[in-house]
């Protein structure tokens, strides 16, 4: 392989699979951080959601219900961080934090207690591949965007359908409006807590999804800690994206790009940098886009704030 | 004229006090009514109960006669009461139109109807003469249009009777004028109005009658015409309070502080100081005045050490003290009163005792060999919170429970007890009762009494015009004119603040600012 063919086809299909989970979590954290609770449990949430999908496909042999399951269980860990950092205020990275935990020792426990030291079983009913017929068809493009995985087109639908509801919507105008100044929506007879609940409970479904994205969507099989990160990074790309649904959209493909490059570069001759060097990539965008430095990000001004009626 | 809202023997209790006490207020349609009180009267909770946001424990409201109970804001809202708070419930980042129709938004199927939002806001603006850009984000609106916003969200909303909590705690002279203007003119289109207020000259200027409360309690209820500042301010109080502190004679001495030429260039949201030079002697309390925003603030700070002048010198008694830091000014006898007592002039979660140390807590008697010595500290706190009646008089109270004026205290005590030579006071009277200004006033014409320097910066042209000796007007980060206390009049400083001499070419404008008037270079 030389320089001009690391940019193949294959390349640009990894990026896509490797953003998908990203995106899907970084659209749920941005319309979580939107109404003012910053989401660092998507991690947490995901991972249940991988775990969670393997479980019911498995057992029900329909990776639909295992995906319906696993956003199921991404909103039932919303629920729980909902009620810590909402209902009792706690502070919201901190219960964050006991979600990851809570979902590495449960996922990691329940694996070993129900299937043992062989793993999940090999016969898991995995997501369907889709066809768009006639773009398959189209040469270049066809062969990166013509087949995928159910939930690629998924993600790449609700990347609009988010921007529309949080910009062009009545009730995206309130979810944001209680992210900015809660005081100023509760005067104006907004129910704060439960459009950050709202909020919440999105996040948590798009991060199941996600979940099931790994799980049973490029496998048919879980493992111990199996999305390793990928909910911190998909926060990375939500701040990246600036708490926009495209912006997040398109910091998820750069992280992904990034992580495909470092798979095809390892295969290329004469290239004697490390590939963690370019995994670094996206993360340095990240710190600098945080400093201010590559643009100029604004998170909403009360996000992290737990809102207290009458202060 | 018929009463549109009455509140029958209102009590509300939180642990510990009553904050109101079977307090009797009727609203009658189109009267402005202020409801006037020091911090802490309960005036803030009666209204708070009205716009639904407290219930009361015992008590009814009548809305056009009929009882009403609102079980929150939404619904008091619904029945037509308007609150436009303190603090403004607005969002910055979100349009004008969007902070208005925010709750009620209109909908063309799943879309907000934008153009039919910006449609309503004009139709509104138009109707109650509040002029407005629907398209404009709120944040980058000037305060007093801001409020405008606050305003036609309540009618938005269908109100009719409008509760104004302190509108004008936020604005400058000019924008409290519009504000009163924009007042009378919707209360003569038949919107009632409470105005909550703790400034007696505002009460008199705009209102139709006056409810003053104490303690929780409606003590009075009066026509504004029938009534006179010294009344109200003895309602407020509970015995007679000097709203002017008696001035002795003005007996300058050497000059304490010299300034010479001193300029800075606008930079980081600041204003630019021009050529300023003026003395400060012994034994004077020096006023500034000018319109927010003209400069006065950043000659305050460059002063205290805060910020670094361009050009020009500063003298301190003689020595070039030009860029010296705040703690080598303060050693050398500079004692400064911010002009926000939370943000700058104390640290809130520390307590009264530490707050007092902040400026000397290194230094002998308070620390020895690096170690604060906490007994020394907390027996001079001790007695600091007797002498500045300091209430709680509870050295190991956190600063954040005290309420504004004794959080004043605090600070005064603080600066006034280094003995300075110079004392720079930036705003001292923000915000507080006129009790808690009385006992400033007096504390700063006693320093001058003793032979110190006092350089008053303030927004109030009255406590200017009060206490100062000699006064300077800011304007445009120029120092326009000076002038003796005894050829200050409010109407000549007031023209002076808004520029008139400036904007007028060099010789109209030293006819405007009159003879006596000492001329300030210009370049």
């Amino acid at each position: 392989m030389n320089g001009s063919e690391i940019f193949n086809a294959q390349l640009w299909m990894t990026a896509l699979s490797s953003a998908t989970p990203l995106a899907l979590a970084a659209l749920g954290g941005t319309f979580s951080e939107r109404t003012g609770v910053v989401n660092i449990a998507m991690e947490g949430m995901m991972l249940t959601g991988a775990f969670v999908a393997v479980l019911a496909s498995a057992t029900l042999h329909s990776a639909f219900l295992g995906l319906a399951a696993a956003i199921l269980s991404g909103m039932l860990m919303a629920v729980l961080f909902a009620w810590g950092t909402i209902r009792y205020k706690a502070d919201q990275v901190v219960v964050g934090m006991a979600i990851n935990v809570l979902a590495a020792g449960l996922t990691g426990y329940l694996l070993n207690a129900i299937y043992g030291f062989t793993g999940t079983p090999p016969d898991t009913p995995r997501l369907p591949d889709v066809t768009i017929p006639g773009l398959a068809q189209m040469p270049g493009i066809g062969a990166v965007l013509g087949r995928a995985d159910l939930l690629v087109y998924v993600m790449l639908l609700l990347v609009p359908l988010s921007h529309y509801f949080l910009f062009r919507t009545p009730l995206g105008l309130r979810m944001r409006a209680v992210g900015e100044h809660p005081q100023a929506a509760d005067t104006a007879g907004i129910d704060v807590n439960r459009l950050r609940f709202l909020g919440v409970l999105i996040s948590g479904a798009l991060s199941g999804m996600a979940g099931a994205y790994i799980s049973i969507g490029v496998l048919n099989a879980f493992n111990v800690n199996m999305t390793n990160g990928r909910g911190y990074i998909a926060l990375a790309a939500m701040i990246f994206g600036n708490w926009k649904p495209v912006g997040a959209f398109l910091a998820a493909a750069l992280f992904g790009l990034a992580n495909a490059l470092a798979i095809n570069l390892q295969g290329l001759e004469g290239w004697h940098v490390s590939k963690d060097f370019v995994l670094m990539i996206p993360y340095a965008l990240t710190i600098l886009a945080l400093a201010g430095i590559v643009r100029r990000t604004t998170p909403p001004a009360a996000d992290g704030i737990p809102y207290e009626p009458g202060h | 004229m018929d009463v549109v809202l009455e509140l029958k023997g209102i009590t509300k209790r939180f642990p510990g006090v009553v904050a109101n006490d079977r307090v009797d207020l009727d609203l009658r349609r189109g009267e402005i009514h202020a409801v006037l009180g020091e911090n802490g009267a309960g005036k803030s909770t009666i209204m708070k109960i009205v716009s639904g946001l407290y219930s009361p424990d015992e008590g009814t409201i009548l809305l056009e006669g009929r009882p009403v109970r609102f079980a929150g804001p939404r619904e008091a809202i619904t029945a037509g009461i308007g609150m436009v708070h303190q603090h403004f419930m607005l969002i910055p980042v979100m349009t004008v139109a969007e902070n208005i129709v925010l709750g009620r938004e209109p909908a063309r199927g799943l879309a907000l109807d934008v153009r039919r939002a910006r449609e309503d806001v004009r139709q509104l603006s138009a109707r109650y003469g509040l002029e407005i850009d629907p398209d404009r984000l709120v944040g980058e609106l000037s305060v007093g249009l801001q409020q405008r916003v606050e305003i036609l969200k309540a009618f938005y909303r269908g109100a009719n009777i409008l509760i104004l909590d302190e509108p004008t705690a936020m604005l400058t002279p000019q924008e409290a004028r519009e504000l009163f203007r924009i007042m009378r003119e919707l209360a003569r289109s038949g919107v009632s109005i409470f105005f909550i207020s703790h400034k007696l000259d505002e009460v008199m200027e705009v209102a139709d009658r006056v409810s003053v409360m104490r303690q929780g309690r409606r003590v009075a209820t009066l026509p504004a015409a029938e009534t006179s500042p010294e009344q109200l301010a003895e309602l407020m109080v509970g015995r007679s309070v000097l709203l002017r502190v008696e001035r002795g004679e003005h007996r300058p001495g050497e000059p304490v502080l010299a300034v010479e030429g001193l300029g800075r260039a606008a930079r980081g949201g600041r204003a630019a100081l021009a050529d300023i030079s003026f003395e400060v002697r012994a034994g004077e309390i020096f006023g500034l005045a000018g319109v927010e925003g003209n400069g006065q603030q950043e000659l305050v700070e460059v002063l205290a050490g805060l910020l670094k002048p361009d050009r020009g010198t500063v003298r301190l008694g003689g020595v070039d003290v030009t860029g010296r830091s705040p703690r080598q000014l303060f050693e050398m006898g500079v004692a400064y009163i911010p002009p926000d007592r939370q943000a700058e002039g104390l640290v809130l979660d520390l307590t009264v005792a530490e707050n007092l140390a902040l400026k000397d807590y290194y230094r002998a008697p308070l620390a020895r060999r690096g170690l604060i010595d906490v007994k020394r500290l907390a027996e001079r706190a001790r007695a600091l919170v007797v002498e500045y009646d300091v209430r709680p008089a509870n050295p190991a109270a956190v600063a954040r429970t005290l309420s504004g004026g004794n959080q004043q205290k605090v600070i005064l005590g603080r600066e006034v007890s280094s003995s300075p030579r110079l004392l720079i006071a930036a705003q001292p009277t923000r915000g507080l009762d006129v009790g808690a200004i009385e006992f400033v006033h007096r504390r700063l014409l006693a320093l001058r009494d003793s032979g110190a320097a006092v350089l008053l910066s303030s927004l109030e042209l009255d406590e200017i015009l009060s206490l100062a000796d000699r006064i300077g007007v800011m304007y445009k980060g120029r120092l326009v004119a000076v002038l003796d206390a005894d050829e200050a009049t409010r109407e000549r400083v007031g023209l002076l603040m808004t520029g008139a001499t400036a904007a007028a070419p060099a010789g109209a404008g030293t006819a405007a600012a009159g003879a006596g008037a000492e001329e300030v270079r210009r370049p």
